[in-house]
């Protein structure tokens, strides 16, 4: 448990001091700013479409970090200097998780605060949208960082990663999207299942994805 | 120290498709040090991560016992962060004792350096810094790849005293140099000896 801590607490300052903190927020509000300028002032409009719109903003945002969520420290050998005190991979992503998750989640959570203003969301949308980015950020946090694992140690890998996050993030979307015009909760069950399956498989599928990595 | 040791029977090590080395054999007990020479891309460091654990010998088996401790071309410290932030990440990983750190730092005249960023430190001093890990980790089986690159002479007579030092408490050193170093009578590994193409 001393170790975990140690790592998150390592993990979540080397964000910060790589910026990787405030990009997905800088990002989500660019986007929305950007949105009303495209689509047109229409207030009806923007209210039915601005909460998928910021789902995908949400979405794209959660990849910005991707590159340097595992591969700088893998090709500064702390990887391995881990391994070598005899601490699993699995943790080690484990931490990366929470530590991801703790500097996005969120920071992108208030940032949809403005963004939902910028694009006239009613206050019961706003409440199924935070809603919904509660439960899937994880999964945009977990999603983000098992590409990363793939990725690290491959050139261009910023481009990959889009291409290989993107088709697991269809089911995110959908049903966090999905959570916004349906009334019975099913979308919010099933994105919860979705979300759950992703933060599971990814400390597992990551370090193995770390120890290949190293052959 | 529980029972220590370092045993390497029949390895070999496959990279990229390309046999590097076979049969190499090593038996190294408490106060032992090896020291594996050859030229540049015949696989000494190769060797260093498969006694590490880091990588999968092809044929053959390691054994280790003892925690290892590895020294190579890789810092795998935060940029950003002073010197004795650093190495006090790793220390806590290790869960040495806290005057382990100090003595590891003062085993390599680091101290005047401790809230130096590492970014601004030379290519001797990082080396140092690396080598003040591996002695504050108190693993008793060290592995140093290159422990002599960039340093000036005396440091690499901190080095050999702190090798010496690690020896004689009944600790295992196997170094990977192309330069001579102040070590005292290593079992001599000469890698070209291991090298396939021979028609075998």
């Amino acid at each position: 448990m001393k170790i975990l801590l140690t790592l998150i607490a390592r993990d979540l300052r080397q964000a910060w001091q790589s910026a990787g903190l405030w990009l997905p927020v800088a990002f989500l509000l660019l986007v929305a700013s950007l949105y009303p300028f495209a689509v047109g002032p229409d207030a009806a409009l923007l209210r039915r479409s601005g909460g998928g719109m910021l789902w995908i903003a949400a979405l794209l945002a959660s990849l910005l970090p991707v590159d340097r969520l595992v591969a700088p420290d893998r090709d500064a050998g702390v990887l391995d200097q881990i391994a070598l005190r005899g601490i699993g991979e699995e943790m080690v992503v484990l931490a990366r998780l929470i530590a991801h998750w703790l500097g996005f989640g969120p920071a992108l959570m208030i940032a949809t605060l403005p963004a939902a203003a910028l694009l006239k969301l009613e206050g019961a949308t706003i409440g199924l949208l935070e809603l919904g980015l509660l439960i899937g950020t994880p999964a945009l946090a977990a999603l983000g960082l098992l590409v990363a694992t793939l990725t690290a140690g491959l050139r261009s890998s910023g481009a990959l990663s889009g291409l290989l996050a993107l088709p697991l993030a269809v089911p995110l979307l959908i049903f966090g999207a999905g959570t916004l015009g349906d009334a019975s909760g099913a979308a919010l069950k099933f994105l919860g299942a979705a979300s759950l399956l992703l933060v599971a498989i990814t400390p597992f599928a990551g370090g193995a994805a770390i120890r290949a990595g190293r052959e | 120290m529980s029972r220590v040791g370092l045993h390497l029977s029949g390895v070999a090590c496959v990279r990229g498709g390309r046999l590097l080395f076979r049969g190499v054999d090593l038996a190294m007990e408490p106060g032992g040090s090896a020291l594996l020479k050859g030229p540049n891309g015949i696989g000494k460091s190769s060797l260093m991560r498969v006694c590490a654990g880091l990588l999968r010998a092809s044929a053959g088996t390691v054994e280790r016992h003892g925690g290892v401790a590895l020294s190579d071309e890789r810092l795998a410290l935060d940029m950003e962060q002073p010197l004795i932030a650093a190495l006090g990440f790793w220390a806590r990983l290790d869960g040495s004792a806290p005057d382990a750190l100090d003595g590891a730092m003062a085993a390599m005249a680091l101290e005047p350096l401790r809230q130096v960023p590492v970014r601004m430190l030379s290519t001797g001093q990082r080396k140092r810094a690396a080598l003040a890990r591996v002695i504050a980790g108190g693993a008793p089986i060290w592995l140093l790849d290159e422990p002599g690159n960039g340093l000036d002479d005396a440091a690499l007579e901190l080095l050999g005293a702190a090798v010496a030092d690690h020896l004689g408490r009944g600790g295992i050193v196997v170094t990977a140099s192309h330069q001579p170093l102040p070590l005292v009578t290593p079992v001599v590994l000469t890698m070209a000896d291991f090298v396939a193409d021979d028609g075998h």
